[in-house]
């Protein structure tokens, strides 16, 4: 961010205790402000709301202002025993959900004196087809709140793709959010800079939240969320590499290798499907029919064998799943690849729990054929409903 | 009468690779009138295909076909050679927006583009490209269109259709399949069948075609095929109560999905708590829509709301 001129407060990353405390001194010689934060490093936002499992009485976020009186070395102290108590820790969110995601980097940041805080974010606006700049004197808080309780509070301008935000739209929002001055200037500048980071970098949301202005006119992004555009990740190496793959679930991150759609969930019945449609009413089907999907699997359209074997794996290696649903309606997709994928998969892993194969389009006749020549203990349902209803069954 | 695409349509490729091959062969046995291709390392020769004669497609043809489609460098070249009126777009996603714009500079008046994975942004600004254009763009990331025994552009299966009565939108191609063969097994068949896709920026979208279907002589009823993520089910709906002459029936996919997850699609997405499945339901309930409980009962909805 700081690379492409959004002012954000000094500050370093830290994974042990010992670089948290390092990292002390020389944020605060450099900003002369005796304050830091500590902040923990997890994709999910709500952070500073969050508390952590084993330390109910400490926020995701801490604010450290021993350095006040007591100077650098009781500042260090303090972020040593936080960093103590945070790395290795659970922090629950209001995103995270109710088991949390484990601490395993701080951000050591400044202290700021803060005048106001804002709300930016620029955000694809799918009604008109462009992203739209969104600010709100609301910062600090949930946006999703602001727009249920105080609409009006929240201004926009929609960002013409060709032009980038235009200078009278910033200087129109920055008005709208009661700047004046230095404090004007710079947000525009920042308004500006930051739509044209969103840009550069294919955002699917860029959000600055809280954005302060400080005592003396400079604007800076105190905290902020990014999501990327997975479509457009092939041209930014380095955000690909940025990605954490210790906060991933494993079996997802096994299917995002062979370029398989797959979302983990709770239920007991594993389901394999083509399209993104027809997984998710897969799910939504075998709960109308009483049952519980185990994940959303969306092998594609231009599946191998291969892919197929593979994603039948990932399935199987869940503990939870009691039973398979294998439901394909071919259009690209035909049914004897995903037939002879099924095959050499359970040749490969072996079948434990009963499977449930509905296949349908494209050289059904001879997907059906491989299928039952197979010698496989597979039940065959005639639609979709049908086939939900025979899983549920089989693993009542 | 169907609407979008008929025995007069002259379909140009984009992309004459693995895929479109594969796909333009299926188009030629079903009788579609494929005129070229598009495909600068290929440009200046000839594609041949031949093979059996897809049946349920166009009728009183032989029992094989064969074709040799000329392979251009430009779409304006293979516009001015061919006279083409509507082209569909195989091309990879990183190139697929600029195949978007290039048809669309070239006069053609309908771009079906089936490619999946284009990044958002080259869809903000082809969209925006098209803005000033009098051209049509159904997708990305759809299955195409199809009108039974006129015209089949796309991926779809077309042994599943059968002319008919009614006309299918849909953000989800293998949820269209699911309806089509309903349709076709319930004898009302269809009169068209438009996969619009699955992205957040599209061009067609719900209520363009909706009108299309209302203004359609043919078209006595409608199927329209939503999923979670975004307003477009929730517009439609308001055009349908204050416009739609014709009975609607609907399903929307993504009732037990997860809020925050992407559900293979970038546009199905719950996110700030909009965008929910029974948001949409509520909203096509409202409208008089008769909404199929499962992707199963979509036919009997559409019998239902016939009367």
């Amino acid at each position: 961010m700081k690379a492409r001129g959004i002012a954000v407060p000094s500050g370093r990353v830290a994974t042990t205790v010992a670089q948290a405390v390092a990292a002390v001194r020389p944020l605060i010689e450099d900003s002369g402000n005796p304050v830091v934060v500590v902040k923990s490093q997890i994709h999910a936002g709500g952070r500073g709301k969050g508390r952590f499992k084993e330390h109910p009485e400490l926020g995701g976020v801490t604010v450290v202002l021993a350095g006040i009186d007591g100077g650098v070395q009781a500042a260090e102290e303090a972020v040593e025993e936080l960093a103590e108590k945070m790395l290795g820790s659970t922090l629950v969110t209001i995103q995270t959900g109710p088991e949390g995601k484990q601490v395993n980097r701080l951000y050591i940041e400044q202290g700021v004196d803060i005048e106001t805080e804002l709300y930016l974010s620029v955000v694809l606006d799918r009604a008109v087809s462009r992203n739209v700049l969104m600010v709100s004197t609301e910062g600090g808080t949930e946006i999703e709140e602001v727009a249920e309780h105080t609409p009006e509070k929240i201004l926009k301008a929609t960002i013409d793709p060709a032009i980038g935000l235009a200078n009278f739209q910033a200087a129109d929002l920055a008005y709208g959010l009661g700047l004046e001055g230095n404090a004007f200037k710079n947000a525009v500048g920042f308004m500006k800079a930051l739509t044209a980071a969103a840009a550069e970098l294919d955002t699917d949301l860029l959000e600055i939240n809280p954005l302060v202005v400080t005592k003396d006119g400079n604007v800076m992004a105190l905290d902020g969320k990014m999501s990327f555009d997975s479509n457009a990740i092939f041209r930014h190496p380095h955000i690909a590499e940025m990605r954490d793959d210790s906060e991933e679930d494993p079996a997802e991150l096994e299917a995002s290798e062979h370029d398989l759609s797959f979302i983990k969930l709770d239920g007991t019945i594993g389901c394999m499907v083509n399209g993104a449609g027809l997984a998710m009413s897969t799910m939504d089907i075998i709960k109308y029919v009483g049952g519980e999907p185990a994940n959303f699997l969306d092998v594609g359209g231009g599946a191998t064998a291969d892919k197929v074997t593979a994603a039948f794996k990932i399935i199987t290696k869940d503990p939870a799943v009691k039973g398979i649903f294998v439901n394909i309606f071919g259009g690209i997709m035909k049914c004897d690849t995903i037939a002879n994928g099924v095959v050499q998969a359970v040749k490969e892993v072996g079948l434990q729990v009963p499977l449930v194969v509905r296949l349908e389009g494209t050289n059904v006749e001879l997907g059906k054929q491989i299928i039952d020549e197979s010698g496989l203990n597979v039940v065959s349902a005639s639609d979709m409903k049908d086939g939900a209803q025979k899983i549920v069954e089989l693993t009542k | 009468m169907s609407v979008l695409v008929d025995t007069n349509t002259r379909v140009l490729v984009q992309g004459m690779g693995k895929t479109g091959r594969f796909h333009t062969d299926t188009a030629l046995a079903y009788g579609t009138n494929m005129v070229g291709a598009v495909h600068p390392s290929k440009a200046g020769t000839v594609e041949h295909f031949e093979g059996e004669t897809d049946h349920s497609g166009v009728q009183g043809r032989g029992d094989t076909y064969s074709a040799d489609l000329p392979i251009f460098r430009s779409v304006s070249q293979a516009v001015e050679a061919t006279q083409a009126n509507a082209s569909v777009i195989y091309v990879p996603p990183p190139f697929a927006a600029d195949a978007i714009m290039e048809a669309a500079a070239a006069g053609i008046e309908l771009i079906i583009c089936i490619t999946e994975g284009i990044p958002v942004a080259d869809m903000v600004i082809a969209k925006r490209y098209l803005e000033d254009k009098d051209v049509r763009l159904v997708g990305p990331n759809c299955p195409g269109v199809i009108t039974p025994q006129q015209c089949k552009i796309g991926i779809m299966p077309g042994y599943i259709h059968q002319p008919g009565k009614i006309g299918v939108v849909s953000r989800s191609g293998t949820l269209t399949y699911e309806a089509v063969f309903q349709l076709t097994n319930n004898g009302l068949g269809q009169t068209t069948a438009i996969g619009i896709g699955g992205d957040p920026v599209n061009g067609t979208n719900f209520v363009d075609c909706l009108k299309l279907f209302n203004d359609d002589p043919a078209t006595e009823g409608v199927i329209m095929i939503g999923e979670i993520g975004g307003t477009a089910e929730e517009e439609a709906a308001e055009w349908i109560s204050a416009n739609m002459t014709k009975p609607v029936a609907g399903f929307i996919a993504g009732t037990t999905a997860p809020p925050g997850k992407r559900m293979g699609h970038a546009g199905a997405i719950i996110s700030g708590g909009k965008g929910t499945a029974s948001d949409k339901i509520a909203a096509l309930d409202a409208a008089g829509v008769v909404v199929a409980p499962t992707p199963t009962d979509m036919g009997t909805a559409m019998l239902e709301a016939l009367g």
